[in-house]
């Protein structure tokens, strides 16, 4: 422990704490723009400055160890006015149009002007460069105008994710974060994962909405417009309306699609255990046969660009299960038109999702396996919370009301899907059945659970002994992976026989398509409330959801099915590691 | 340049690359080398194509945005092909009030690119510099090794057209 004092005030921190969170022990809040709690610092902006007795010149607290006998004073004369003036040259080019900004309300440099007392603009007439916006990607759109040059988005995707899509290139008043060659998102690396959308403080980046085109549809009246939403949506959606991190709003949720016009609001639930039937099949098929092992999970559709481009010698171990949102879209416009009677065509197939990748994944030539394409528009948590706002709707308000029937129903296996080890337990709950014949009588399986890297189990079948691992973020599949990998060619075979992968650190709760402000800490709470729902529900095991068990009967037939082949499974290309594109076939 | 353009300087290129391979393999995996190896591609090339530049990411295993970045941090660093006339004009501050800018827009225009850039048929490439010392010529230009003093927008191309 270190003694020091905060504008007099005496702290005690640990050794090695920054002169930040010391500060805020003794209650004092330094103002900062670079810094997230998730990343490391790299004080490009020099916002948190404070003065230190006998220290000369002005330290950068984010990045400063406390140490003992400081003497810190967080808001001298100096600290304030050198404050301003690094705002005041931020905004002298940065494109201040904060009303029709996306971030507009939630935008940290706006906060932060407000907060360091900003009310005129001394470099107003500086001249400022406009530069093209990347609208290049189908996920995400960067507006270089808005970057502030803070550097979190390379932090956060080259560190985090290891995607390395983005960079500082050019230098001086050029300098620009763009991807290599300038030549965009679209024509990139990006694996669309989205967080650098959710880690970055002011509107420079964020989703391709969809939100214009749901309205049409929704206001045309020859459309049957039907929705789905992802596990995750639901612990995540109240943020959007100021409740508590990771309140559960399931039902609300329902409520609220149906008041904004949707004719029928179903689950992507539904289809996540749809996809533990497959893939659960598919496991058992591969511990039988001993082939492709491990056998890798396919929820994630950034996870399944980044093993396309980074790691498509594994193609053979992945799961050929379509992700719960395709295997929904394929069914919508077959079973579910079917059933009620309605000509698919004039279906149109939205879904709501944690996700930006998701829109890239509704997009792949290959999801068309209706006959149409499977899902249409895929829209955010942040969009349908706009979407909302704009209808005058509040989640708070909102009463609990269950899904549509058909594709609605869920089991608790389902709902975990949304946190990192959810595919895994849920997965091992039906594996069980299937292999045994017997019900797993403990269902929560808990060394899958929480935000560890990289988790690993062993898991007794009635005497056959599996090893799987999870892995969530970019940085942490490729080290797993790296690690299968050499395995392989060591011994000729893994040490796992099943590992799950999510693209975002956390899980789907994480995802980019999130609230603004994310964090793991808020990350690790939304988690939780999934495992509390999954608990709260009479059916934890999805063989056990009857609408799973009725398509089945009705028109299925079985797992892995022919059918099921053709609707619900999917193939997967190699991808180069210049710009993201298929690679051609030899 | 006549209709049926020459293309012995691409042939030329890609008879390079093997060479480049073998410069790469003497740094292989080793990131810390990535502007020394950048430096003996430019030799090699006269300038960094594309190519040269996933190679390079690609042998020292690192990030190909990361040695974009470099690239373009660095004016030593090209990533167009250099003209087979260099056309500089100088923006020091003599040059500049004596109406350098105008002959830089001019010559812009002219040729059809803009400073750092090569024309198609890589004739000539435009930079500018920042002072050569012949303040007392201003505004001044250097075409290659030929200085060039009191040039006027109006007799630029009429200096430019005499390097083929």
């Amino acid at each position: 422990m270190v003694k020091m004092t905060i504008n007099n005030i005496t702290v005690e921190v640990p050794e090695g704490t920054t002169i930040l969170w010391a500060a805020k022990k003794a209650g004092f809040t330094i103002p900062t723009l670079c810094h997230h709690p998730d990343l490391t610092p790299g004080g490009q902006c020099g916002i948190c400055v404070v003065e230190i007795e006998g220290i000369p010149g002005l330290k950068r607290a984010c990045m400063t160890p406390a140490a003992e006998g400081f003497k810190v004073k967080t808001h001298t004369q100096r600290v304030m006015a050198t404050r301003r003036q690094l705002v005041e040259l931020i905004l002298s080019n940065h494109d201040t149009d904060c009303l029709t900004c996306i971030k507009n309300n939630n935008c940290e440099l706006q906060k932060l002007a407000s907060t360091v007392g900003i009310n005129v603009l001394d470099y107003a007439n500086a001249s400022r460069q406009r530069l093209p916006i990347d609208r290049s990607s189908v996920s995400i759109v960067r507006d270089p105008n808005k970057c502030i040059l803070c550097g979190r988005c390379i932090e956060v995707c080259g560190k985090v994710q290891t995607v390395n899509a983005l960079a500082v290139n050019h230098r001086g008043f050029d300098t620009v974060i763009t991807t290599a060659f300038d030549a965009g998102l679209g024509n990139s690396v990006c694996i669309n994962c989205g967080q650098c959308v959710v880690h970055c403080p002011v509107g420079a980046l964020y989703e391709k909405s969809a939100t214009d085109e749901v309205w049409e549809a929704i206001h045309d009246p020859d459309k049957f417009v039907l929705v789905q939403e992802a596990p995750a949506v639901r612990v995540q959606l109240g943020e959007e309306f100021g409740m508590a991190t990771g309140s559960l709003v399931s039902g609300k949720m329902h409520a609220a699609l149906r008041r904004l016009g949707f004719d029928a609001v179903l689950e992507t639930n539904f289809t996540a255990d749809l996809t533990i039937m497959e893939e659960g099949t598919e496991l058992i098929s591969r511990l039988t046969s001993g082939k492709n092992l491990p056998l890798i999970t396919s929820c994630s559709p950034g996870w399944i660009k980044f093993m396309e481009t980074f790691f498509h010698d594994m193609i053979p171990n992945m799961s050929t299960a379509k992700s719960p949102q395709q295997m929904f879209g394929a069914l919508a416009k077959t079973y579910y038109a079917e059933a009620k009677g309605i000509d698919p065509k004039n279906i149109v197939s939205v879904s709501v999702m944690p996700c930006t990748a998701k829109k890239f994944e509704c997009l792949r030539p290959e999801m068309n396996a209706s006959g149409y394409r499977d899902v249409d528009y895929v829209l955010t948590t942040r969009e349908l919370g706009r979407m909302m706002r704009e209808a005058g709707l509040d989640i708070r308000e909102m009463p609990d009301e269950p899904a549509d029937d058909l594709l609605g129903d869920y089991t608790g296996a389902a709902t975990i899907f949304g946190a990192t080890g959810g595919v895994m337990e849920a997965a091992v709950r039906s594996a069980y059945r299937l292999v045994t014949g017997k019900e797993l009588e403990d269902v929560e399986i808990k060394p899958v659970r929480g935000l560890k890297g990289i988790k690993e189990a062993e898991i007794d079948i009635d005497g056959t002994k599996v090893k799987v691992a999870v892995a969530h973020s970019g940085g942490q599949a490729r080290a797993l992976l790296n690690k299968v990998r050499d395995q392989i060619a060591k011994d000729g075979k893994s040490e796992y026989q099943f590992i799950e992968v999510m693209a975002c650190p956390g899980g789907c709760v994480g995802g980019g398509g999130q609230s603004w402000g994310s964090n793991i800490a808020k990350r690790a709470r939304r988690g939780e409330s999934l495992y509390e729902e999954d608990r709260s529900l009479p059916l934890r095991r999805s063989h056990e959801n009857p609408s799973v068990q009725a398509l089945y009967e009705r028109f299925l037939e079985k797992p892995n099915s022919e059918k099921a082949h053709k609707l619900l499974h999917t193939h997967y290309y190699k991808r180069s590691t210049v710009d993201g594109k298929i690679l051609p076939t030899k | 340049m006549s209709e049926k353009q020459c293309n012995c300087a691409e042939v030329q290129e890609e008879e390079l690359y093997p060479r480049l391979e073998e410069i790469i393999m003497e740094h292989r995996g080793k990131g810390e080398d990535l502007i020394m190896v950048l430096h003996k591609a430019q030799n090699l090339f006269g300038y960094l194509p594309r190519k040269a530049q996933e190679m390079v990411a690609e042998g020292l295993n690192v990030s190909l945005n990361e040695v974009y970045g470099v690239i373009t941090f660095y004016n030593f660093f090209s990533t167009v092909p250099q003209g087979r006339n260099s056309v500089k004009v100088c923006l020091g501050t003599a040059c500049y009030v004596r109406g350098s800018q105008e002959v830089l827009d001019k010559a812009q225009k002219e040729l059809g690119i803009k400073v750092g850039g090569t024309t198609e048929d890589r004739r000539y490439s435009l930079d500018v510099v920042r002072c050569i010392g012949a303040c007392g010529l201003a505004p001044a230009m250097l075409v290659n090794e030929d200085v060039y003093g009191r040039v006027k927008s109006p007799h630029l191309m009429n200096i430019i057209e005499k390097y083929e």
